[in-house]
C-alpha cells in the first residue's frame, strides 16, 4: 500500500503566477496540508467507531462494576459504597439461580437442535435444486419477523387452553402440555421461537461454507467408495468446523442474553408465577426497573458477563474437540 | 479423513482427472458428485421447512381475521372478514402510526449512519497506511464478542443525565456505527477498490476525503447496500434497549406491539392482527430485497 507515500507530493500545479516567491510559499503550505491530510485522515475516519464504543460499550461495562458496588436507586441515584453486598445478596437469591438454570436450559434447547437442523437444511439446499433462490429465500422469511411478534404468535400457538399445539396433541390422543406452568415445557416453547427465527439464517451460513468445500475432496471420497451419508459425516461436517464454531459462539453470546421472546410469553412479563421461564436478562430488568435497584441489577449484569465469557471460551474448546474427532473417524 | 490423503498418494492426479471425466462437466458439484436432480424426498423436506417458516405468519393472519367469539370455538382454516375491524382496534389500543413512524426514522437513520461511518473506517483500514492499523482492526473484531447489552444500567443513567430518556436519540446514538459494519466494509474494500484508483485521484490533487467520496464510496456500493439492509432489519426488530429507554407513548413498533398483550384482557384476534400489521413493512422489504439478504448472509459467512 505504497499509495499514501507516493502521493504525498503536491499536485503538479497549473498556475504560473508573477511572483515566484509567493507560489513557492503556497506550494510549501499545500504540501504541509497534504502531509497532515495523509497522516491524520485514517485516524479521523476510524475514530467514530472507537469513540462510540468507548462511550456506549466500554464505559457502561466498566461503570456497571462501579454501580454494582454501591447502593443505587433508579430514582434516588447513587447511594453509599457497599462493597460486595449486592453480590452477596444476589447470590443468596433463589431467583438468581433459578434464572441461571432457565437461561442455560433455554439456551441448550435452542442452540443444539438449531445447529443440527440448520446443517441438515443446508445439506439439502446444497443439492442440485430447481429454483434455488426461491428455497433459499423461503427459509429466511422468519428472519424478518421481530422477536416480539414471534413471541406473541407462538404464545398463542402454545396456549395451554385450546392452543393449536395442545389441540394437535389431544387430537392424537396425548395429554395436553402445560406450556405456561411447567418449567421445562415453557423453556421448550421459548426455544422453539428462537429456533424458528434463526435456523434458516444459520442454514444459509452453513450452505455458503459447504459450497466453499473443494470438489476434489468429494471426488477423492467417491473413488474411495464412500457413500453419500459417509461423505456427509466424514467430509462435510469436519470441513464445516470453523463455521460451526462461529455459529455456536454467536449463538452463545446472543442466547445467554435472551429477553424478547421470554418477556412476551405471558402478560406480566416477569417469567411466570414462579419465574418458570425468567432468564438472567429478565432478572436484571426486574431488579433494575421493576424494583428500581440499580446496584443489584448491575451485580447480576456483571455475573452474566463473566458467565458469557467463560461459556464462550469453553464452547470454543469443546466445539473444536468434537469437530476434530469427527474428522478422525 | 484418513483415507483421503491415501487416495491422493496412491491414485494421484490421473485418477482424479479420470473421476472428473466420469462425472461429466457441471457447474458445481453436489456432495456425492451426481448430476441428477434431487427427487421428491428433497423437495418434500424443503417444502415442509418452508411451510414451517411461513405457517406462524399465516396462523397469525387467520386468528387476526376472525372475531374473538369465533376463535374461542377453534380457529377456522380460512381467513375471516374481521381483519380490518381488528386492525382498527389495534390502532385504538396502541399509538401504531406513531410507532411506525418512529421505527422508520430510527431504522433509516441508523442504517445510513452505520453505512457512512463503517465505510469511512473500512476505507481507512483497507486502503490507507497508518501506525497501529492492524492492532486496531483486531480490536474492532474483538469487540464483536463483547455483550454490550449488559451495560444497560449505566447507559440508562447516562441517558437520564442527558435528559434523553424517552427520546429517539437514546435509541439511535448507541447504534450509529457497529464493529460488524467496520469489519464488513474493510473486507469488501480490500478486494473491490484497486490501490491504483486512489493513487490516480490523489495525483490529480484530490484530498483524502475527496478520494473517499469519489472513489471509495462508489466502489463500496454493493456491500454498503447489504450492510444498510441488515442494519435496518436488526434495528427494526430490536426490543430490549428501546423497551427500557422509550416511553409507552412514544414507542418503536416492537415496544408498542408488546403493549397490546400487556392490556388486562387479552384478545388474541387483536394481538395477532397487530403482529401481522407490524410485520407487513419488513415483509414488503423482504419481497423487494430478500435476494440481497440471502446473498449477504452467504457472503458474510465465507469471508467472516
Amino acid at each position: 500500500m505504497a499509495v499514501t507515500d507516493r502521493v504525498q507530493s503536491p499536485p503538479p500545479n497549473t498556475n504560473q503566477r508573477a511572483s515566484r516567491d509567493k507560489s513557492v510559499k503556497r506550494l510549501a503550505f499545500s504540501q504541509k496540508v497534504s502531509k497532515w491530510d495523509v497522516k491524520l485522515s485514517p485516524y479521523l475516519y476510524i475514530s467514530p467507531f472507537f469513540v462510540l464504543f468507548a462511550i456506549t460499550g466500554l464505559f457502561p461495562l466498566a461503570y456497571t462494576a462501579w454501580v454494582s458496588l454501591h447502593s443505587w436507586n433508579l430514582i434516588g441515584g447513587q447511594g453509599k459504597f457497599t462493597g460486595l453486598e449486592n453480590y452477596e445478596f444476589v447470590l443468596a437469591q433463589p431467583f438468581f439461580w433459578n434464572a441461571v438454570g432457565n437461561t442455560f436450559s433455554i439456551f441448550l434447547l435452542s442452540s443444539v437442535p438449531q445447529v443440527v437442523v440448520a446443517i441438515a437444511i443446508a445439506a439439502v439446499l446444497d443439492a442440485n435444486l430447481r429454483a434455488k433462490t426461491f428455497w433459499r429465500m423461503g427459509v429466511l422469511v422468519p428472519f424478518v419477523v421481530a422477536p416480539v411478534a414471534v413471541g406473541l404468535i407462538f404464545n398463542n400457538l402454545f396456549a395451554d387452553q385450546a392452543g393449536l399445539f395442545n389441540e394437535l396433541l389431544t387430537g392424537i390422543g396425548l395429554d395436553p402440555v402445560r406450556w405456561h406452568s411447567d418449567s421445562l415445557a415453557s423453556h421448550a416453547a421459548i426455544a422453539t421461537m428462537v429456533n424458528f427465527r434463526w435456523t434458516g439464517y444459520n442454514a444459509l451460513i452453513f450452505l455458503a461454507a459447504m459450497q466453499a468445500i473443494p470438489r476434489d475432496v468429494y471426488e477423492a471420497a467417491t473413488i474411495d467408495g464412500a457413500g453419500r451419508l459417509r461423505q456427509f459425516f466424514s467430509v462435510t461436517v469436519p470441513m464445516l468446523r470453523p463455521t460451526i464454531i462461529f455459529v455456536v459462539i454467536t449463538a452463545t453470546i446472543g442466547g445467554l442474553q435472551i429477553f424478547d421472546e421470554a418477556r412476551v410469553f405471558d402478560q406480566a412479563g416477569l417469567g411466570g408465577a414462579d419465574r418458570q421461564w425468567q432468564t438472567l436478562t429478565m432478572y436484571i430488568w426486574e431488579l433494575g426497573w421493576g424494583q428500581r435497584n440499580f446496584g443489584r441489577a448491575s451485580a447480576v449484569a456483571w455475573l452474566l458477563f463473566l458467565i458469557i465469557v467463560i461459556i464462550a471460551m469453553a464452547n470454543f474448546l469443546i466445539t473444536r474437540r468434537i469437530a476434530t474427532q469427527g474428522g478422525r473417524r | 479423513m484418513s483415507s483421503i490423503p491415501m487416495i491422493e498418494q496412491t491414485a494421484g492426479k490421473g485418477a482424479a482427472r479420470a473421476a472428473q471425466r466420469g462425472l461429466g462437466s457441471r457447474r458445481r458439484g453436489a456432495p456425492g458428485g451426481t448430476m441428477r436432480r434431487p427427487g421428491f424426498l428433497t423437495y418434500g423436506f424443503l417444502g415442509a421447512v418452508i411451510l414451517g417458516s411461513v405457517f406462524p405468519l399465516w396462523w397469525s393472519f387467520l386468528v387476526g381475521s376472525h372475531d374473538s367469539s369465533v376463535i374461542s370455538k377453534g380457529v377456522p382454516l380460512v381467513p375471516g372478514g374481521n381483519f380490518f375491524a381488528n386492525a382498527a382496534s389495534v390502532l385504538d389500543t396502541i399509538p401504531f402510526w406513531k410507532a411506525l413512524g418512529n421505527s422508520i426514522i430510527v431504522s433509516t437513520v441508523t442504517a445510513l449512519s452505520v453505512v457512512l461511518f463503517s465505510t469511512l473506517a473500512g476505507f481507512a483500514f483497507a486502503k490507507l497506511r497508518f501506525r497501529g492499523s492492524k492492532g486496531l482492526l483486531v480490536f474492532v473484531i474483538a469487540t464483536m464478542a463483547v455483550p454490550t447489552q449488559l451495560g444497560v444500567v449505566p447507559l440508562f443513567i447516562v441517558m437520564a443525565k442527558l435528559g434523553w430518556t424517552g427520546s429517539l436519540w437514546a435509541v439511535i446514538i448507541p447504534g450509529v456505527v457497529t464493529a460488524f459494519g467496520v469489519f464488513w466494509m474493510t473486507q469488501y474494500l480490500r478486494d473491490a477498490l484497486p490501490d491504483e484508483l486512489i493513487e490516480a485521484v490523489r495525483i490529480d490533487g484530490a484530498s483524502m476525503i475527496q478520494a473517499f467520496w469519489h472513489v471509495g464510496l462508489p466502489a463500496a456500493r454493493p456491500a454498503a447496500a447489504m450492510l444498510a439492509l441488515f442494519t435496518f432489519v436488526a434495528t427494526w426488530t430490536n426490543f430490549f434497549w428501546p423497551f427500557i429507554v422509550l416511553d409507552p407513548s412514544n414507542p418503536t413498533l416492537p415496544v408498542a406491539l408488546q403493549l397490546l398483550q400487556a392490556a388486562h384482557f387479552v384478545d388474541y384476534s387483536i394481538v395477532l392482527a397487530g403482529a401481522v400489521l407490524s410485520t407487513i413493512p419488513l415483509l414488503l422489504l423482504f419481497a423487494v430485497a430478500g435476494r440481497q439478504l440471502v446473498s449477504g448472509i452467504m457472503q458474510g459467512a465465507v469471508k467472516g
